[in-house]
């Protein structure tokens, strides 16, 4: 019997990825400048927190390769924070050079996946984030952490609830103020979701955690509504559901934003986010993807009544 | 394979969720419970596919293909395939064949084929072609009831009076639907309490389940605990069920919490067949193999084989030369 006692919160804090996790899975590159524009739409919408791009080497991720060029082309909105992507000390410096003021790191809580996505064991990825939130603390740069295969990995199947906690409570001992739990391949699903936070919440404070949930499996909302109910104040989603998921070839990946605004304005829950602009958001990257938006919310709105 | 018959069992009833505008730091929904959230052992799926799916489809689809359809729905596990629907076929084209398709399915001995009967004739011709079981459907928004069935609701509950007077003669079980049980696409929100009324006056009536229904897919986790807490005051949670639309995303979020509350019984449509027909070109139904995937991922029951419903999907858009809603059949490698 999975014991939590629910209750849910009345402000949630969404993180955009879109800019970032979304774009990074999009087969189409798209240019610095629509990337600049796609962040200060988002900046408009009432969003408190934007992943601008990330610091790995282009190599790897040639959608991000212009990062310099969109941290710096950017409308800083005040109140508004920036977080990019540092997967090593290398990547930080690089974006603290082209101004970064917030960063976050990637751990996983799956062997497998660690060495062939980032081609290293948790113990030496968790050890070259080390370097970072040395550097991090010295620059005062606050760091969030990502676990990624909470729910599942691509690879091993099953994931241990307990694995997961570890790294957690590790990345958020080493400083990160913030640790988002991600179902990297959207596997998850209610029960299990309550399982893992039920574990992890032994050892980070609920306050410090977020969910980020795909829908490669239509889950992403009925399992952020679990969150919610067991105090999680912080919801990952990408505008227009940017980003399909690489394992899964045709499938979706990222919750849509403008979907989970709907549920949780519905719910009674502050956002401070302004869906009709939200949306606006989603319909300009969409066209400039040539893509057909991937929430739910933006295809019933944009029909005809 | 599970008979339903036997399995209703435990709705568990969870202590009623307070739902109140608090200040500064209140929930603003607390499930003050044993602390735990309790979820039924098993769910029943009532697949809508055939009839409210289909209904939805632009493409006129050949009889052949629709008996093809739940012959091979039968084989999936399910207990309840609506089949079709005995309407006039000037208001409703796709079912003009109920009668072939009725009787050119092959019934299988654990499922039961429902079929809608909106008045006493459509009654009587459901009966003729071989009907075991019917529903009929009520509306809690007037607006929509007039503008649906061109009838107030009071009007249209005297019309179902007479189907189960004469189905309880028949001894033929009836299945009730109020629809915009969240929402109407004319009236905006609709209160629980007229939900209430139209779920009890079917209940009473002699409907041995009444399914409610997000007609729009407007509803969110809130307005369904809301309208659920409301009607399970007058109808029991076992006689219960939950039709949601997924139209803006919301209907697994919107499920879970009915079954946070007690309900068991779940409607939902193969490949997330029909689209919404009062927002053009979203979606409608919600897809039984995203149900399922979540309902088996949380250890409940229902019977039914995801793979087997998988290949269903796959065959019934290959007829209707379209891609499937559902996301599961997308990430498990469906060709369509």
């Amino acid at each position: 019997i999975i014991k939590y006692f629910g209750s849910i919160p009345r402000r949630v804090k969404i993180v955009e990825v879109g800019p970032r996790d979304g774009l990074q899975n999009e087969k189409t590159i798209v240019p610095a400048e629509t990337k600049i524009r796609l962040i200060d739409m988002l900046s408009d919408s009432g969003l408190s927190v934007i992943e601008a791009t990330s610091f790995v080497s282009p190599k790897w991720v040639p959608q991000m390769a212009d990062q310099m060029e969109v941290m710096k082309g950017i409308r800083r909105k005040p109140g508004v924070s920036y977080p990019v992507l540092t997967p090593n000390l290398k990547g930080f410096q690089a974006a603290v050079e082209a101004g970064a003021s917030e960063v976050a790191i990637f751990g996983a809580a799956s062997e497998l996946f660690s060495k062939k996505n980032i081609n290293c064991s948790v113990e030496e990825s968790l050890q070259r984030f080390e370097q970072v939130m040395v550097a991090a603390k010295a620059a005062g740069v606050p760091v969030r952490g990502y676990v990624s295969c909470v729910l599942g990995c691509p690879y091993e199947g099953k994931v241990a609830p307990a694995k997961v906690a570890k790294v957690a409570k590790r990345l958020y001992s080493m400083g990160c103020y913030e640790i988002s739990l991600g179902d990297t391949i959207g596997v998850g699903t209610p029960g299990g979701m309550s399982e893992m936070l039920e574990a992890v919440s032994k050892v980070v404070p609920v306050g410090a955690l977020a969910v980020h949930c795909h829908d490669t499996y239509g889950q992403a909302l009925a399992n952020i509504l679990v969150a919610l109910q067991m105090g999680v104040s912080v919801v990952d989603s990408s505008v227009g559901g940017l980003g399909g998921c690489p394992y899964a070839q045709g499938a979706s990946g990222n919750v849509a934003t403008e979907d989970v605004v709907y549920m949780l304005h519905g719910l009674g829950i502050q956002t401070g986010v302004d869906l009709p602009k939200l949306m606006d958001a989603g319909a300009f990257i969409c066209h400039s993807l040539n893509r057909r938006t991937s929430s739910k919310v933006s295809q019933a709105t944009h029909c005809k009544l | 394979m599970q008979n339903v018959k036997d399995s209703l069992l435990h709705c568990h009833r969870l202590d009623k969720p307070i739902f109140r505008r608090g200040s500064g730091n209140d929930p603003l929904i607390s499930f003050q419970s044993l602390g735990a959230h309790e979820y039924p052992e098993f769910v029943k799926i009532v697949e809508v596919g055939p009839r409210d799916g289909l209904q939805n489809e632009k493409e006129i689809v050949p009889t052949e293909v629709k008996v093809q359809l739940i012959d091979r729905l039968s084989d999936t596990g399910l207990s309840v395939i609506e089949a079709t629907s005995f309407v006039s076929s000037k208001w409703v084209p796709q079912m003009a064949d109920h009668t072939e398709v009725l009787q050119g399915i092959r019934k299988s001995p654990n499922v039961r084929y429902p079929v809608l009967t909106p008045n006493m004739h459509g009654f009587q011709n459901a009966l003729a072609a071989g009907a075991t079981e019917v529903a009929v459907f009520g509306s809690a928004s007037e607006t929509f009831s007039r503008k649906n069935i061109n009838c107030s609701i009071d009007e249209s509950m005297l019309r179902f009076e007479e189907v189960l007077n004469a189905a309880k003669d028949q001894q033929i079980p009836v299945r009730g639907y109020v629809s915009c049980a969240l929402g109407c696409p004319h009236e905006g929100p609709i209160d629980p309490s007229k939900v209430t009324e139209v779920a009890k006056r079917l209940y009473e009536m002699g409907c041995y389940e009444v399914s409610l229904g997000d007609t729009v897919g407007v509803g969110t986790p809130g307005s369904m605990a809301a309208m659920l807490r409301s009607v399970t005051r007058e109808v029991p949670c076992r006689a219960l069920a939950v039709h949601c639309h997924d139209t803006y995303g919301q209907a697994l979020a919107n499920i879970l919490t009915a079954l946070q509350m007690g309900v068991c019984v779940v409607d939902s449509a193969v490949a997330g067949l029909g689209g919404c027909p009062y927002a053009q070109g979203s979606s409608g139904n919600v897809s039984t193999e995203d149900v399922l995937y979540m309902l088996h991922g949380m250890g409940i029951q229902t019977g039914v084989d995801l793979s087997k419903m998988i290949a269903v999907g796959d065959f019934i858009c290959h007829s209707l030369n379209r891609k499937t809603n559902s996301r599961v059949a997308q990430a498990r490698g469906s060709q369509l």
